[in-house]
């Protein structure tokens, strides 16, 4: 079948969907791979790369529409792109079904399959078609890197000639995808990152990634992120103005804040309000990559860069991906690239949409006609749900849990004595004396034995076994003192005993040494 | 020599052994303790030799055969490679049961003279226990080392009625010492031993693979109880005294092995994995393949990495290449340990000296209670060759017939890179979800040529 890229025509996009690397995978499937011309120029990917690629170059969108069989594209279509798609044909791309309405209705009247790639779902097994994941991630990235350009310091500390510089201060609000990488990147630039979130067990990824957890003391039942699929839920008034004090004890001291705020299927909860703008010093950069969805700032004005009175900078793009095209488009192509080899399960150029799939069928918004938008829950969890943590005892409890321990043990050990001393005394009381003066050194050496082997090193293991070997060869006593009785089949049997222990004895300890010899430190 | 200096020299040959086996505490004692070990034995022997009760024409005798037995050692402990330990110990041991055998028949013969009462009762006893014992030590060990070395089928042997056919042995060895506590006459004795013979050779036979470390240490108790029966059938406190050492050192081997896998040692001896006791936790997620130079790009921007060798290592001669492989990694100045299970491998320990013959320092060599709280820290963990020691199923399937088992957690480590053949099961043929995960790669092939793959690529 074949595969094709028109170029994009949103106002200032750059990505796009197929690179010449993802071209060459996608032919391994056994696809044709098609590009409309000059497609990847903005993402600095020539014709020539393409062609290279072994990607055939079209003229004009309207004949690869014709042409191809499957289009791979990065934004939502446009009317115009809705009109060119032919019954039965598939289109994958950024689709947000549940805003686009009437845009799914349109492509569905024209009997397009749609792949939308926003609603892959979120497991284990799809991550690697992850797009939004992808997209946030540059974006995090690319956020620091849009803050860094209108923050006027450094963001390390240093000490030098010239001065003391302080490091700079970074705030990230919600630490998903995007927040974390930012964090990351924020961290590496030698800035001091405090990061917050509204779910508590992101707390253990935000200090991985080097950044502090704005600890909120707050008693509440938190809600899982498995319930809500790993995203934020929305959260109660109480907790709000909480979380708004905390950002307002911290806003004076922060340089830099980026919010990364956002609830699925509803406006972004504006957390950075005026008035926390106005308590930062002059110089600071506020990054809002909520802004598409109404900011998480109040000041935020979408795709602008503005200025506060008091001098903070408010950065309000939505296009960050866009802006590193070669990057983005690298990754969202290989996320396609994923998307086609679960579609094609044989490799052999057939795309088969199989609705049983978990991972196809979340992300099929329309199919042979039907919307298919929503699709329903998948059969498996997001995230495992956490199982319930027993609390911890206490000290008082631990210290009675072993003295508890301890008794038990102590009277474990007192029955197991009682018991011995009468079978001991069961044994005295029949066995000559002889035997018992036999008997106690056998009692005491097992003991002996035991105390001494626990301590035993295990990686000296092996060595134990040889040496123990090699003086359980002391059998061989047993032989000498046979051989001289008369009697020719004693001597013989003798004879042989005193030569195999004989080889136990000098083997078990030759092996012995050289192995403890191969032990060597560092 | 008369007795009381016999005695004095038997006393330091005790003293000797115990300080032997407490000086391998740790490494460097233990090099100066095998001194002690040889030293007490030799202390022994002469002794023995120039005793009281060795007529003056059998050191005559004695002399060739000493030289004999100590010049086939030698040639034997030098040539053995450490893959073969295992087999080395378990043929030892084979030699040990057979003396006992021996020099029990041959106290049958001598009789009873000297003794009266209770003692005869006594000494039949331990005639009957020196030589059932020392049966079952010899053909157990016998069947241990061919299944070591690879001669007989490592499977376990499983007969109809295995449990009843024991238990009748037992029986009737019991009926056949009574018998011959009345006088019946030695062939008894001849009886019991033939049917020790099978006993030891069926108890062995059923009892397949990865338990073999359990089998192995349990072969070197039964030498020490044997030695120790020995001793009490000549009245000779040294072979006790040492045969007690040795046999609970074997036990206490046993004993952690079992712990190891969470088993108890009953369940060990009567072989086989116990059944589930449930639908076992489905998995989710795929293998994923990795290739040579992405590992590659891994090894060089990893800090820390912590390989988990196991018995497949061992199979597929990797270590000197899992040696060079460390030895590179830490001139990049990396941090590279080992993590090693304590059932890893087919003898207690076998790991530590494989990679100690290969020249890996023994001190990034560490046990599993040493490791495991490291592993989030980790940036790879490189598991050769182990399956089972590496299962997150112990731990979050209550169903697993693992379950509970203790397991290096190396799944907790930032990306996990498995070598393996295929995509078969490992010993007890239970799934692995550690292939499944998320951060796990699995790098397929024989572990030595991807293992110098690695070693070419990585400059």
């Amino acid at each position: 079948m074949r595969i094709g890229t028109p170029k994009e025509i949103f106002l200032g996009e750059n990505r796009v969907a197929m690179t010449p690397e993802s071209a060459l995978q996608m032919q391994k499937l056994g696809y044709e791979c098609f590009i409309e011309k000059g497609a990847g120029e903005a993402a600095r990917f020539s014709d020539k790369d393409y062609k290279n690629a072994g990607v055939k170059v079209l003229n004009s969108a309207a004949s690869l529409y014709k042409e191809v069989d499957i289009v791979a594209k990065v934004r939502p279509p446009e009317d115009i792109e809705i009109k060119r798609l032919k019954k039965g044909q598939t289109l994958i791309s950024f689709f947000y079904p549940g805003q686009n309405t009437t845009l799914l209705e349109a492509a569905n009247k024209k009997g397009a399959h749609i792949i939308a790639m926003d609603m892959v779902p979120r497991i284990s097994r799809a991550q690697k078609m992850d797009a939004l994941s992808s997209m946030a991630n540059i974006a995090g990235y690319r956020s620091v890197m849009e803050a860094g350009n209108n923050f006027g310091r450094f963001f390390t500390g240093q000490v030098t000639a010239a001065g003391k510089v302080p490091p700079a201060k970074v705030l990230i609000v919600g630490a998903g995808v995007a927040g974390l990488a930012a964090i990351g990147a924020a961290t590496s630039l030698g800035a001091m990152v405090y990061a917050f979130d509204v779910r508590p067990e992101v707390a253990e990824q935000i200090e991985s990634m080097g950044a502090e957890f704005v600890f909120l003391d707050f008693e509440q039942e938190q809600s899982d992120g498995a319930e809500t699929g790993g995203y934020a839920a929305p959260s109660s008034p109480e907790f709000r103005e909480k979380q708004l004090a905390k950002f307002r004890e911290l806003a004076p001291e922060m340089d830099i804040v980026i919010t990364t705020a956002l609830i699925p299927g509803r406006d972004a909860p504006k957390l950075w309000l005026e008035d926390m703008v106005s308590l930062q010093k002059p110089g600071s950069v506020v990054v809002d990559l909520a802004a598409e969805r109404g900011g998480n700032c109040d000041l935020t004005v979408m795709d602008k860069k503005i200025v506060s009175e008091n001098g903070v900078t408010i950065v309000g793009y939505t296009d960050f991906p866009s802006q590193m095209a070669a990057q983005s488009s690298t990754l969202y192509s290989t996320n396609i690239r994923h998307m086609m080899t679960d579609l094609t399960p044989d490799k052999d150029g057939k795309l088969k949409h199989d609705m049983k799939d978990d991972v196809i069928r979340g992300a099929t918004a329309s199919h042979k006609g039907k919307i298919t938008f929503p699709p329903p829950p998948p059969k498996i969890a997001a995230i495992a749900a956490k199982a319930p943590v027993a609390p911890e005892p206490s000290a008082e409890e631990l210290l009675a849990l072993e003295a508890l321990k301890l008794k038990k043990a102590g009277s474990q050990q007192t029955a197991l004595l009682v018991f011995g001393g009468l079978l001991m005394l069961l044994i005295g009381a029949y066995a000559p004396s002889s035997f018992m003066q036999h008997f106690i050194v056998f009692v005491l050496s097992c003991f002996i034995g035991f105390q001494v082997i626990w301590n035993v090193s295990h990686s000296l293991h092996t060595p134990l076994m040889a040496i123990t070997n090699a003086i359980s060869g002391i059998i061989i006593l047993g032989a000498l003192l046979q051989i001289g009785s008369s009697g020719f089949i004693i001597t013989i049997l003798a004879s042989i005993s005193v030569l195999i222990a004989m080889i136990n004895i000098v083997g078990g300890f030759m092996v012995t040494r050289r192995m403890l010899q191969m032990f060597q430190k560092s | 020599m008369g007795i009381g200096i016999v005695t004095a020299t038997y006393i330091a040959a005790s003293v000797l052994f115990i300080l032997a086996l407490g000086g391998l505490s740790n490494q460097e004692k233990a090099k100066r303790a095998v001194w002690y070990g040889i030293v007490g034995m030799a202390l022994a022997v002469v002794a023995t030799m120039f005793g009281p009760g060795v007529g003056g024409w059998s050191i005559i005798l004695l002399i060739p055969l000493l030289g004999v037995g100590a010049f086939i050692g030698m040639v034997v402990a030098q040539r053995v490679e450490m893959t073969e330990m295992p087999q080395l110990v378990a043929a030892l041991h084979s030699f040990v049961g057979l003396a006992a055998v021996f020099i029990g028949l041959n106290s049958d013969i001598l009789g009873t003279h000297g003794l009266v009462g209770a003692e005869i009762a006594i000494h039949e006893v331990e005639v009957f226990l020196g030589v059932f014992i020392g049966a079952i030590t010899f053909t157990g060990s016998i069947i241990a080392y061919g299944k070591l070395a690879g001669k007989i089928d490592g499977k376990a042997l499983v007969l109809p009625f295995r449990h009843l056919l024991n238990i009748a042995a037992i029986i009737f060895s019991l009926i056949l010492l009574l018998m011959y506590m009345n006088h019946s006459g030695s062939w008894t004795l001849y009886l019991m031993m033939i049917i020790a013979f099978a006993l030891g050779a069926h108890l062995v036979a059923a009892i397949g693979g990865a338990d073999m470390p359990v089998v192995v240490s349990m072969l070197n108790s039964y030498s020490g109880w044997a030695a120790a029966a020995t001793g009490f059938l000549l009245g000779n406190d040294l072979l006790i005294v040492t045969g007690a050492l040795v046999g609970s050192s074997g036990a206490i081997l046993s004993y952690i092995m079992c712990k190891a896998m969470n088993r108890s040692f009953i369940s060990v001896i009567l072989g086989g994995f116990g059944g589930s006791k449930g639908p076992a936790m489905e998995i989710d997620g795929e293998m994923i393949a990795t290739d040579v130079n992405t590992v590659v790009a891994q090894l060089n921007d990893a800090k820390s990495i912590v390989i988990i060798p196991g018995y497949g290592m061992a199979v597929a001669q990797a270590q000197q290449s899992v040696s060079e492989l460390t030895r590179r990694l830490r001139d990049k100045g990396k941090n590279v340990r080992f993590a090693i299970h304590p059932v890893a491998g087919r003898l207690p320990g076998h790991m530590n000296v494989l990679l100690a013959e290969a020249k890996v320092p023994y001190d990034i060599v560490l046990e599993m209670d040493e490791i495991n709280d490291d592993f989030p820290e980790t940036d790879i963990a490189i598991v050769i060759g182990s399956n089972d020691i590496v299962n997150p199923a112990a731990q979050e399937d209550p169903n697993s017939p693992i379950a509970g088992m203790p397991v290096l957690e190396c799944w907790k480590a930032k990306s996990v890179i498995v070598s393996k053949r295929g995509q078969g099961t490992g010993y007890s043929g239970i799934e692995n979800p550690l292939f499944f995960k998320e951060n796990t790669r699995m790098l397929y092939g024989d572990a030595k040529a991807s293992l110098d793959q690695i070693l070419q690529s990585l400059s």
